[in-house]
């Protein structure tokens, strides 16, 4: 078979990192940051597990150019899904209309 | 490779082989490729409810802080490590069919099951802590609305009450508490699939159907336990983690 075997340290690197991520997100939670970095912080660590689970448990990484694209089209359509959405709603006091 | 020349030779007779495919090889890499495009409808589908969530957080954030707080965040912490190790013995399920090694195959598969219904009961005891203390919203429950007692001022703590920070109302809290329904209801329901999934593959590797020739279902549905648990790596610090610095300071 050609595909790609991910070996077992591999997967077990990747296990040990989503738990400190996950470790890291509880105790961040906790500390009163500046401004809006509570969400910040807590949405990077999120995306950096996502990340990690897409690429190595998901085999992404391994994956032919196909599988990449497909990825890439849902990430692109939430992107549009947020930022429409948002466009509308945060504008909407900017003016006063009557 | 020479070798994998062969193997995949070999493999062009595999009675799991459909007609339509040339060889094991397509035939894999198509089901893995379908597999992926049902995972964007799936994204697209919990990211309504993300989008939902994103809008209501920033238009009522300390209904939202308060309503957070009232979770059980080690009952949430507990789930989210459960659930990243049902993915990694997932990942090893699939490793094992891979390479061949059975034992591991059926033990981790196994595992996988026992640790996604862990997950769910550990999340009946969350809804029935919100049945308890009356946040299931609206009338989902007849008879038993949402009630929940709040918290005076001064009042000696209560884990049962809702502590309101300032600017937030009962009303606002429970469109968290629509929210948190919606989103973990459907990840659960989700779990559930999974299970059943997992538990046909489990008796079909007892049987002897998958291997390193044939592997594809055991692939697949990992890409989907997988992708459950990256729903559940969003959910967890969004439902239950901000606002939590907010709890004894505002």
């Amino acid at each position: 078979m050609s595909e790609h075997i991910v070996p077992v340290k591999v997967y077990l690197a990747i296990f040990v990192a989503l738990l400190l991520g996950t470790a890291l997100t509880v105790v961040a939670a906790f500390h009163d940051f500046p401004w809006q970095f509570n969400t910040v912080i807590a949405l990077t660590i999120a995306s950096f597990k996502a990340t990690l689970v897409v690429l190595y448990f998901m085999h992404v990484r391994y994956s032919n150019r196909l599988v990449w694209v497909i990825v890439i089209a849902a990430l692109f359509w939430m992107g549009i899904l947020f930022a429409l959405t948002f466009s509308d709603y945060f504008t909407r006091d900017w003016i006063s209309i009557g | 490779m020479a070798e994998s020349y062969t193997t995949t030779k070999h493999a062009e007779g595999h009675p799991a082989l459909q007609h339509h495919f040339e060889n094991m090889e397509q035939q894999r890499e198509a089901g893995t490729l379908g597999m992926w495009v049902f995972l964007v409808t799936e994204i697209m589908f919990f990211g309504g409810m993300f989008l939902a969530y994103t809008l209501y957080r920033s238009k009522y954030p300390a209904a939202f802080a308060s309503a957070s707080n009232h979770l059980d965040i080690t009952l949430g912490a507990a789930n989210t490590g459960v659930l990243i190790l049902s993915s990694f013995t997932m990942a090893l399920a699939v490793y094992g069919t891979q390479v061949g090694k059975r034992k591991l195959q059926l033990f981790c598969l196994a595992l996988t099951i026992v640790l996604g219904l862990t997950f769910l009961g550990i999340k009946a005891v969350e809804y029935k802590d919100k049945y308890v203390d009356s946040l299931i919203p609206g009338t989902l429950i007849p008879g038993h609305p949402f009630s929940p007692a709040v918290q005076v001022p001064g009042e000696s703590f209560d884990e049962h009450k809702l502590h309101l920070l300032p600017g937030a109302t009962v009303k606002n809290v429970e469109m968290f508490y629509w929210i948190y329904f919606a989103m973990t209801g459907m990840h659960a329901v989700h779990m559930i699939i999974g299970v059943g999934l997992l538990s046909f593959l489990l008796v079909f590797s007892v049987k002897r159907r998958y291997g390193p020739e044939y592997h594809n279902p055991i692939e697949v549905t990992g890409l989907y336990w997988h992708f459950v648990d990256i729903v559940w790596i969003f959910l967890f610090p969004l439902l239950y983690l901000l606002g939590r610095h907010l709890e004894h300071g505002g």
